[in-house]
């Protein structure tokens, strides 16, 4: 259990997606400049970070491994290059698909999310975290407290940075570094924060 | 086609609307490669190639493709394109391509292709579209390369693994800056950058979302 606890801890602020790995910097940086939206945005790439995972770690673990196909009897296979493909087609369909379920069940969170979910499919958070529990080869449980406070991680780092932003609208700021240019320099601001938590363990 | 055409479809991204700073597109790597310059051109190089390469596939097909699946026939060329590179990087350049780590395969997600596949490829014929591809390639990693080149250089006083400013813990006497080896920097860099950009270009800068007033006295007087 200490071990889930840690793994969860050291993702969501020590390896926080959007902070430490800048994944998802071009939605990052585009859509923060509302709370509301934000936090909407962030809801949405946890939702997809912990269905996707969970997935993706089922296919790289049966399918894709070197010799994860022993049980159809080949042992010897390594389908590891497909996985690009593979992950990213798990990506798409589950935000294809959560879209349609939203849209059927629960169409006040599909009105809330509805703009973004298309959005995520390309998001580099998505696919990064992906990436990174098969570089760690985590196992089945462990890509479940990845997904869930990876995502965490990034919306708490866009819903922190469109609270900076909110206040910036009071500030001078000089006419070239408007809008872009200042936003950049906050999020590093926010960066090194994040950077005090790192080595923590519990 | 003439000449001027070709030029200004190829030199466009590079100063004008370059796609890190005014487009806003593919920041991810931008940050996170460039702490050294060697692993900074390889990223590059691959970047170039997937989107210029899916552009010019992408337009081959565009006619042939609904509207309703363009989406995934665009993830699926650049994905192909990518695993073409990253297996390419592991063949020839193992021990050069371990610090790119997941970025190789990140470029799939990096806006920049995907954004320039739906925003020019999709309309326009293979030729131009290629160059368009190109283009926006390199105006990436014309930012790329200097931020690498400024974050080594000052960061451990070398520029491709040979020392040019020899480091004080060497017997030199240049004090490395170990904040540029650190991610945050890379979003300063990157904020000055676009500073500096727009300070030159000021068409590109952007309007504040509300105009500061100077001295307009409450009607209320002082009494708040």
């Amino acid at each position: 259990m200490e071990h889930y606890i840690n793994l969860a801890i050291r993702s969501l602020f020590i390896e926080n997606l959007a902070l430490a790995f800048f994944l998802g910097m071009c939605t990052f940086l585009a859509i923060s400049k509302k709370i509301e939206t934000a936090i909407g945005l962030g809801i949405a790439v946890i939702a997809v970070q912990s269905l996707t995972m969970p997935l993706n770690n089922l296919l790289f673990q049966y399918v894709l491994k070197p010799g994860a196909l022993s049980w159809a009897g080949l042992p010897d296979t390594d389908l590891t290059f497909l996985g690009l493909i593979l992950y990213i087609g798990v990506i798409a369909a589950t935000v294809q698909i959560l879209e349609m379920t939203l849209d059927k069940y629960v169409p006040a969170l599909y009105n809330a999310l509805g703009i973004f979910l298309p959005l995520i499919t390309v998001n580099c958070a998505i696919l990064g975290g992906t990436l990174f529990m098969v570089e760690r080869d985590y196992t089945f449980a462990e890509s479940c407290v990845y997904g869930v406070s990876s995502g965490g991680s990034w919306a708490l780092a866009i819903a922190l940075l469109a609270g900076v932003r909110e206040k910036m609208k009071y500030s001078d700021v000089p006419p070239a570094l408007q809008g872009l240019g200042i936003t950049f320099i906050s999020a590093g601001l926010l960066a090194f924060g994040f950077m005090a938590f790192s080595g923590i363990q519990i | 086609m003439s000449d001027i055409n070709t030029k200004k479809i190829l030199a466009e991204p590079i100063a004008d609307n370059n796609p890190i700073i005014l487009q806003v597109l593919g920041i991810c790597s931008a940050l996170a490669v460039t702490s050294k310059l060697e692993t900074a051109l390889i990223m590059c190089v691959g970047l170039t190639v997937v989107t210029a390469f899916s552009n010019l596939f992408y337009s081959l097909v565009r006619n042939f493709i609904p509207g309703s699946i363009r989406i995934i026939a665009q993830m699926t060329i650049a994905a192909t394109l990518v695993i073409l590179v990253d297996q390419t990087l592991k063949a020839v350049a193992y021990e050069a391509s371990k610090p790119l780590s997941v970025f190789v395969g990140l470029i799939l997600t990096n806006c920049i292709v995907m954004g320039r596949l739906e925003a020019y490829a999709q309309s326009n014929p293979p030729w131009p579209s290629f160059l368009d591809g190109l283009g926006n390639g390199l105006g990436y990693s014309a930012i790329l390369v200097i931020l690498a080149t400024f974050r080594e250089l000052f960061g451990s006083g070398k520029l491709m693994g040979v020392e040019i400013l020899p480091l004080v813990t060497e017997g030199g006497w240049y004090t490395p800056n170990g904040l540029l080896l650190l991610p945050p920097s890379a979003f300063f860099l990157i904020g000055i950058i676009i500073w500096v950009v727009r300070t030159w270009k000021p068409q590109q800068q952007e309007k504040p979302m509300f105009s500061i007033q100077s001295g307009q006295p409450h009607p209320g007087g002082e009494a708040h």
